[in-house]
């Protein structure tokens, strides 16, 4: 119902890799604008260009044979023969299979998307319905809280890029230089990611406790530390919502970093030896460049992930103490469901619209402004 | 991919999306007690209900299915579902929105007049004769659930409450105070508390901050000093009163057992549900809410009645007051006029007969005693207060209740002066004062004055919108 902008790159996504599959299946051959970007991560620009000349001149080709069968169907009489032959073809085969996706994505993401533009601007409780125009923006920004919502999302976004994103690279650059046990490793990293977010959270609510025989405290008491107040304060709380965030998170991320390590030839690190490097050097001049493709997705990503940030906030601390711990999404929450009855589904709406747009906004920037470094 | 596993493939998502499809549209309740039918039997009459809260004792479910299956005897054309429910401020309206609620619902009375207004509970006046005393409610409390036309939309159902103080009498006695003899100024609480906290370890006075429910008890608290968080002048215009001298006393007040007593222990984030939950575990030895509280503290949290004892919230000056509320049915507007008529008849039966009639009261009784749930919680009469006397009379041999324990309450509740929550905006209100408990619990350094003042903007920012919203 509130578009998100997660809810919104995904439909862009499915878009531009659709058209992608389709030639890929009727070509029978790789997708060309996947060969394309591998042939530039390459080096090989130019073979991906030529490639994909190819693939137009084959679609060309295609697509005068289509028109000519459409012509003789036209004029001939055997009406139904481009259907059969459609079918033949594995047409209703691929319907069949397109359609699971098609009304999973057009349910749950397309019209809710549509639907949270629509509501932006109208004032409903879901019986009666009035367009209000940009009534609705108007509430969020001069909202008091609107301001210290923004400065603790960055403060999460900040905070998850310190904590979060170094460490499944570090996790994922050590693991990969074990040689018994690996497997071991990758699962015990990727638990927490098994773990339902939601127990996640009240598991970690439990060990929070503040009393000084809470689990954290007593654990951290035999080596002389504490007590602390973890989420009964408001300078603790948003870096421990951050804590359980990352050791939630960070299995996926170092799963994907492990294997692109994989893809590292390991050669380079071969010519890197017999230059003299140590692991450290290896690890800088290697690893990391190799790296680089994977990490910038993975940078935006958290980015645009961590700027969306609810769960934590909501089930620790419901945004606080005193707020510390309040994000635009908790805020967007409340304004559609904080009250009762006082519901205001424009607001939460017309705020999602707003952060959706500033992350695609992001994101383009970001794009533009990372491409020729992921690529060079 | 050959032809077998072609067909074999196509069947696979046809299947799946068979699957996803009936998944969209499965309506049917989660955690039913009995199990939908398909509502369609020839002149049968299926009726979704309000169960119990989720994570009840099985004890309770068994009791609930055996008054399902006692109603449906008695009603031969009525198939009644059982689905588990807690009113949440947060969830209510998202469940109203998507259609999730039963067809017999409850909500507190604060959202009657609005429901109605806004056309989402059914018009109920021409049945309310076919109530207990031909509907013959306490008006006091039938007002809630009327709308601006006049008519009935929702009826008194339970849990008349008003807010009592709750405390733990065995940590009481480990701190060397007389249980009972509870406290009955905020500054005996305050000293209580902090023996109990030197004592026990345990927190003396604990106060729910979250959801809502911060606004909530700092009103409570506000009402019982003498003061208000919201007035509403001759011309209905409601302003934001958060500045007023009771509510700074009131924060003042905590700020001392946390800061200067440490009286507080060491949890700032307690909500309605969970503030429970850590009394009953024996770590808090005195909140308030409502009187009514002891119901899920033995059903939720397992709680041992021997530890539990109620009294009232101090009553600070003349105009000091406690604050009350309590629950309506309401039915679903969508529901047919034969719903309506088995709403009517299970509202009757569930929730008022018990008042009205010996013979149901003493079969409640003696079913829920069976089942070990609590008989004899003390409430506010729903019709007049002969005939709740008369009601106390009749299940007397089966109250399993520590009533004894709560004689400090029951015997002076009748002349406090029950004070309404705030009539406009009143979540909007209490959500814009939880901050400011929450910031006077936490920070050491924190100013009351300055909280209060961004509250009030705030709450009457709210309270202006709700307005508008209403004037349309």
């Amino acid at each position: 119902m509130i578009a998100t902008a997660s809810d919104t790159s995904e439909p862009r996504s499915a878009a531009e890799g659709s058209p992608d599959r389709s030639t890929g299946a009727q070509s029978g051959g790789p997708t060309p604008r996947g060969s394309t970007r591998a042939g530039a991560d390459h080096g090989g620009v130019r073979s991906g260009s030529a490639e994909r000349g190819r693939v137009r001149a084959r679609s060309t080709r295609r697509g005068a044979k289509l028109a000519a069968g459409s012509r003789s169907k036209a004029t001939s009489s055997r009406g139904g023969s481009g259907l059969t032959r459609w079918v033949q073809r594995g047409g209703l085969t691929t319907v069949v299979f397109a359609l699971p996706l098609i009304i999973i994505f057009g349910v749950f993401s397309w019209y809710p998307i549509v639907r949270s533009f629509v509501m932006a601007f109208q004032k409903t409780n879901l019986v009666t319905t009035k367009w209000v125009g940009w009534e609705n923006f108007a509430w969020v920004l001069t909202d008091p809280d609107l301001p210290k919502a923004l400065m603790n999302t960055g403060y999460f976004l900040l905070l998850a890029l310190l904590i979060g994103f170094p460490i499944p690279l570090i996790g994922a650059v050590l693991m990969s230089e074990v040689k018994k046990m690996k497997g071991l490793f990758t699962i015990l990293a990727y638990l927490p990611v098994v773990i339902p977010p939601v127990v996640s959270v009240l598991l970690w609510k439990f060990f929070y406790d503040g009393r000084p025989e809470g689990v954290f405290n007593t654990l951290l008491g035999y080596i002389g530390l504490g007590p602390f107040p973890w989420l009964n304060d408001k300078h603790w709380a948003m870096p421990s919502l951050v804590l359980e965030a990352t050791w939630a998170g960070a299995g996926a991320t170092v799963i994907i970093y492990l294997a692109a390590l994989i893809s590292v030839p390991a050669e380079l690190y071969e010519a890197a030896e017999l230059d003299g490097a140590g692991i450290w050097k290896k690890i800088w001049h290697v690893t990391l460049p190799q790296l680089r493709g994977v990490l910038f997705i993975t940078f935006i990503l958290q980015i645009i992930s961590t700027a969306q940030v609810f769960l934590e906030p909501y089930l620790f601390t419901g945004g606080g103490p005193n707020k510390a711990t309040l994000t635009i999404l908790l805020m967007i929450y409340n304004y559609a469901f904080g009250a009762s009855l006082g519901s205001d589904y424009g607001s939460a709406t017309a705020l999602s619209v707003m952060l959706a747009i500033v992350l695609a906004i992001f994101s383009l920037i970001y794009f533009r402004l990372t491409k020729s470094w992921s690529k060079s | 991919m050959n032809s077998t596993k072609k067909s074999l493939a196509v069947l696979g998502s046809a299947m799946g999306l068979a699957l996803l499809v009936s998944g969209c549209s499965n309506n049917t309740p989660a955690n039913t007690t009995t199990p939908d039918s398909t509502g369609g039997d020839s002149g049968q009459v299926t009726l979704t209900v309000v169960g119990l809260k989720a994570g009840s004792t099985p004890e309770a479910y068994q009791g609930l299915a055996q008054q399902v299956s006692d109603f449906e005897a008695k009603n031969p054309g009525i198939k009644i579902v059982t689905m588990d429910y807690e009113w949440k401020a947060t969830t209510f309206a998202a469940d109203l929105a998507g259609g999730t609620l039963p067809d017999v619902y409850e909500i507190p009375f604060t959202d009657s007049k609005t429901l109605a207004a806004n056309n989402q509970i059914a018009d109920l006046n021409s049945y309310l004769d076919q109530f207990p005393y031909k509907g013959g409610f306490n008006d006091a409390v039938l007002q809630y659930g009327k709308g601006t036309d006049g008519h009935v939309y929702a009826i008194p159902a339970k849990s008349i409450y008003g807010i009592g103080m709750h405390y733990n009498r065995d940590l009481f006695t480990k701190a060397g105070l007389d249980p009972d003899k509870p406290p009955t100024t905020w500054d005996q609480v305050r000293t209580a508390a902090k023996a109990i906290a030197d004592k026990t370890g345990q927190a003396g006075f604990c106060q729910m901050t979250s959801s809502g429910t911060g606004g909530w008890q700092l009103t409570v608290d506000t009402y019982s000093r003498g003061g208000s968080v919201e007035t509403v002048g001759s011309d209905g215009k409601a302003t934001a009163t958060v500045t007023n001298d009771a509510t700074k006393a009131a924060l003042q007040y905590l700020k001392d057992l946390r800061w200067t007593d440490n009286s507080m222990g060491s949890n700032f984030t307690y909500d309605w549900g969970s503030i429970n939950q850590a009394f009953a575990a024996g770590q808090c030895g005195m909140y308030t809410s409502g009187q009514d509280v002891y119901v899920s503290l033995v059903q939720s949290n397992d709680m041992d009645p021997k530890i539990y004892g109620l009294t009232m919230i101090p009553q600070d000056g003349p105009k000091a007051g406690v604050l009350g509320g309590g629950t309506l049915a309401a039915v679903n507007v969508k529901a047919t006029d034969a719903q309506k008529e088995a709403a009517v008849k299970w509202i009757t039966y569930y929730y008022l007969d018990r008042y009205s009639n010996e013979a149901a009261a003493v079969a409640q009784a003696k079913l829920t005693l069976a089942n070990d749930q609590p008989v004899g919680v003390p409430e506010l009469p729903i019709f007049s207060d002969a005939d709740y006397a008369n009601y106390q009379e009749w299940i007397k041999p089966y109250v399993n209740v520590p009533l004894d324990q709560m004689t400090n309450f029951t015997s002076k509740i009748g002349d406090a002066t029950l004070i309404n929550e705030p009539p406009v905006a009143t979540q909007d209100v209490y959500a814009s004062l939880d901050p400011v408990v929450q910031a006077v619990l936490t920070d050491q350094n924190a100013s009351i004055d300055s909280l209060l003042n961004d509250a009030n903007a705030v709450a009457q920012r709210a309270i202006d919108k709700a307005a508008a919203g209403e004037e349309e």
